[in-house]
């Protein structure tokens, strides 16, 4: 079987699931499941592109999804006059301020000779920085926040298109990146590893508590959305007559037409993405990568920065990380900040990578939808299974009601055994690195 | 009387709370170090692995409350904990077999061992959930205080009152206890010596006909202990939920690295470095202040640098800045 037959046996296998959950569910799980499949795809695109070409190990995903998802808020919301009146200059003058802090505190370093001096003076314009920063902020933050606190209390976004947002997102995301990059690449590998898991909490910290740039745990809903509302369609005589003609249900018809219409644009994202990180893959560029990877002191002996090339690949991967953010925030249409897992976010995606095929575009699509198939299934999957197991158990017997109830933690346990099998058995896994 | 007052209120918010966190922070540390030292990897799963021992204490807790059998004024946790670490140990001795020993005989690239530890992390955190739950679990029983604030406002007559919770001062004694056992073992016994070797240099260490079989086992071993206990006494002192020792992972790592990786005296100095830093900055300094300072120069705010809920940022800033100075953290460990 050559490997065009394989590919196209496994996508095949995919369309099988997704029609079959289609058939058993319901259409609308089954676009579910392709939607999210296709944002999935998008964030393991982003992951191979580290791992898989430059061999680094990013566990902040999560940190630049979320991030994603914050520029969602910012570009479509509308904004608050109000609140911008009230405290908006004093929030932003007080940003500005922390940032020229920090730029200071670098600026110095820099220019000041070593020793004592420096590491004093550094300090010193940290301190001042913070404390004029905390002066600035804490007053421009009670003033935004007061302002009618049930249903805004935040600085809004700036009301453009929400499409305007994804590749927002994916500048935000890419802007951390670089900050984590510049600090961690060019240590041992593991360091990269701790600071994105801690950049990854930390942002979502940030999202949480500060309430002045997106609502915090009080979440931001009713986003603008790309695609037409499902009661305007039912209210569209037209789009009621088209349907009809289907012989299908008003209601019925307008969930399914949204939800392709989402998948349409989702699909024409990840067209792109796929077919820019396949031409980079075969260029020059991605042999260099490749070979940084493999290899990093021949590499270095070329006379490739290893370093810098480490961080620009670092860079991408987490700006389309970031991109397929914010395209689930416009899927979901809110942004709720305690809904971010490391596990469903970070974790999840590495499973995707490892077991559709690192290195592979082609495998990390694959594995995409797979797992994300797999993550959804699993649930209904496991208390089925649940109830077999108990089915002799009597009614109310403690070990009954525990494990059922216990089904839903199912899904830890199988993503790990998952990992744990591709990774022992298959480890370059379902589509390999050519 | 005004300085007493606020070297009280100093003890009893930031320097008890801080040195019975660093001492349950040096004790994750440990294992974190001990796994880099020897395994050469960053064990991912160690947070789960400390909720795991946690876990298997509860349960024998529970067990020995229905049966009657407590620890007077100490928590009957303590009674529980050489079962939990049997039980902790049980669970790391067979991932080492079923996992870790495959890609150990392949000599596997670092990273690749800190991927497998993500899929046993996946499997544990999913076994700790399946068997007790996601949510919180308190355990403590027995006495609450050492000194309550009451007593020690009538002892001393001050203002300000002075807590030292049992848990706080069970923690710092086992921690100390712990610590002695792993330097006498690491520095006094064969097997100690030749774990030492083993991390110093692996050729020369195998040259010298030290088994690597036993050397991984036995840390292990170690490790499983040091990560229940820590997990014990962390939630003795607060609470047990799963999630929250997923995310003790960062402060814990932050505090290995600070310390210099495969550096255990580093691993402790890192863990009070970052639960310092923590409550230090986390600490509204209103109350001490206004007690220390002359009245014109008291606070208006609370003088909080940070709110609690970056206390992670805290801890993930230390560790940049380690990071940027020095990457082999303060006791010069190795940086591969």
């Amino acid at each position: 079987m050559t490997d065009t037959q394989r590919n196209i046996l496994y996508f095949g296998f995919i369309a099988v699931l997704i029609i079959g959950t289609g058939f058993i569910q319901s259409w609308n799980s089954a676009l579910f499941v392709l939607n999210f499949g296709l944002i999935s795809a998008i964030m393991a695109l982003g992951v191979n592109l580290q791992w898989g070409f430059a061999g680094l190990f990013n566990v902040g995903i999560m940190g630049f999804v979320a991030l994603g998802g914050l520029a969602t808020v910012l570009i479509s919301m509308p904004p608050e006059p109000e609140a911008w009146a009230a405290g908006g200059t004093r929030v932003i003058i007080s940003l500005i301020l922390g940032a020229a802090t920090i730029v200071g505190a670098i600026l110095a370093y820099g220019a000041l000779p070593k020793g004592r001096m420096r590491t004093i003076a550094m300090i010193a314009i940290l301190f001042i920085g913070f404390f004029v920063y905390r002066a600035v902020f804490d007053g421009g933050v009670q003033a935004v926040e007061a302002i009618n606190p049930a249903n805004a209390g935040y600085l809004g976004g700036l009301g453009l298109p929400v499409l305007i947002a994804w590749p927002v997102g994916g500048l935000l995301a890419a802007g951390a990146a670089w900050i984590i990059g510049k600090t961690a690449l060019g240590l041992r590998s593991d360091y990269l590893a701790i600071a994105t898991l801690g950049i990854a909490e930390i942002i979502i910290a940030v999202l949480k508590n500060e309430d002045w740039l997106a609502r915090g745990v009080k979440n931001v809903v009713g986003l603008p959305r790309p695609a037409p509302y499902e009661i305007n369609l039912q209210n569209d005589p037209a789009f009621v007559e088209q349907a009809a003609g289907f012989g299908l249900d008003p209601v019925f018809a307008s969930t399914i037409w949204v939800k392709l219409i989402y998948a349409g644009l989702f699909a024409a994202v990840l067209i792109v993405l796929f077919v820019l990180a396949q031409r980079a893959l075969h260029s020059p560029w991605g042999r260099m990568m490749r070979a940084i990877r493999d290899n990093e002191v021949a590499a270095e002996a070329m006379g490739k920065d290893v370093t810098a090339r480490h961080l620009q690949v670092f860079v991408l991967g987490s700006a389309i990380c970031g991109i397929a953010g914010a395209m689930m925030t416009t899927l979901d249409g809110q942004l709720t900040p305690g809904t971010y897992q490391p596990l469903r976010f970070t974790f999840l995606v590495w499973v995707m990578v490892i077991v559709g095929g690192s290195g592979n575009n082609l495998g990390a699509v694959l594995g995409g939808f797979l797992i994300w198939w797999l993550w959804v299934m699993v649930e209904p999957i496991g208390l089925g299974l649940m109830q077999l197991v108990t089915s002799g158990m009597a009614e109310g017997y403690w070990l009954r009601t525990h494990l059922l109830e216990s089904a839903a933690h199912m899904r830890l346990l199988t993503m790990g055994l998952v990992l744990l099998l591709v990774l022992r058995f298959s480890p370059r896994g379902l589509i390999p690195e050519r | 009387m005004d300085l007493l007052n606020a070297i009280v209120a100093l003890s009893n918010f930031v320097l008890i709370p801080a040195i019975a966190y660093g001492s349950q922070l040096a004790l994750g540390a440990l294992g974190v170090t001990l796994i880099y030292g020897i395994l050469r990897f960053s064990n991912f799963a160690h947070g789960d692995t400390m909720a795991f021992g946690t876990m298997c204490t509860i349960l024998v807790t529970w067990a020995f409350q229905s049966i009657g059998i407590s620890g007077g004024p100490l928590p009957t946790a303590l009674l529980a904990l050489p079962f939990g670490i049997a039980g902790c140990a049980a669970l790391i001795l067979a991932t080492d077999r079923g996992i870790y020993k495959f890609y150990r005989t392949q000599k596997a690239k670092p990273v690749i061992f800190v991927i497998v530890s993500l899929g046993v992390m996946f499997i544990m955190n999913g076994l700790v959930r399946f068997i007790i739950g996601p949510d919180d679990q308190r355990f403590s029983d027995g006495e609450r205080f050492i000194i309550s604030v009451r007593d020690f406002k009538a002892l001393t007559g001050l203002k300000e009152g002075l807590a030292i919770k049992t848990t706080q001062g069970i923690t710092v004694i086992t921690a100390v206890i712990v610590v002695a056992l792993l330097f006498y073992f690491l520095n006094r016994t064969r097997t100690g010596k030749s774990m030492r070797a083993y991390s110093d240099n692996e050729d020369l260490a195998l040259l010298s006909g030290i088994n690597p079989e036993r050397v991984v086992m036995v840390t292990w071993l170690i490790v499983a202990a040091l990560a229940t206990i820590a997990g014990v006494l962390y939630g003795l002192d607060k609470s047990f939920k799963p999630f929250v020792y997923f995310q003790l992972l960062l402060p814990i790592f932050a505090a290995a690295i600070v310390g210099g990786l495969g550096s255990p005296i580093g691993a402790i100095a890192g863990g009070f470095v970052i639960a310092f830093s923590e409550v230090t900055i986390t600490y509204a300094w209103k109350k001490v202040a206004t007690y220390a300072l002359p009245d014109a120069l008291a606070p208006d705010g609370l003088a909080q640098l940070l709110s609690t809920d970056y206390k992670f940022a805290v801890s993930f800033v230390i560790l940049l800045i380690v990071l940027l100075f020095r990457p082999t953290g303060l006791f010069a460990g190795k940086s591969v």
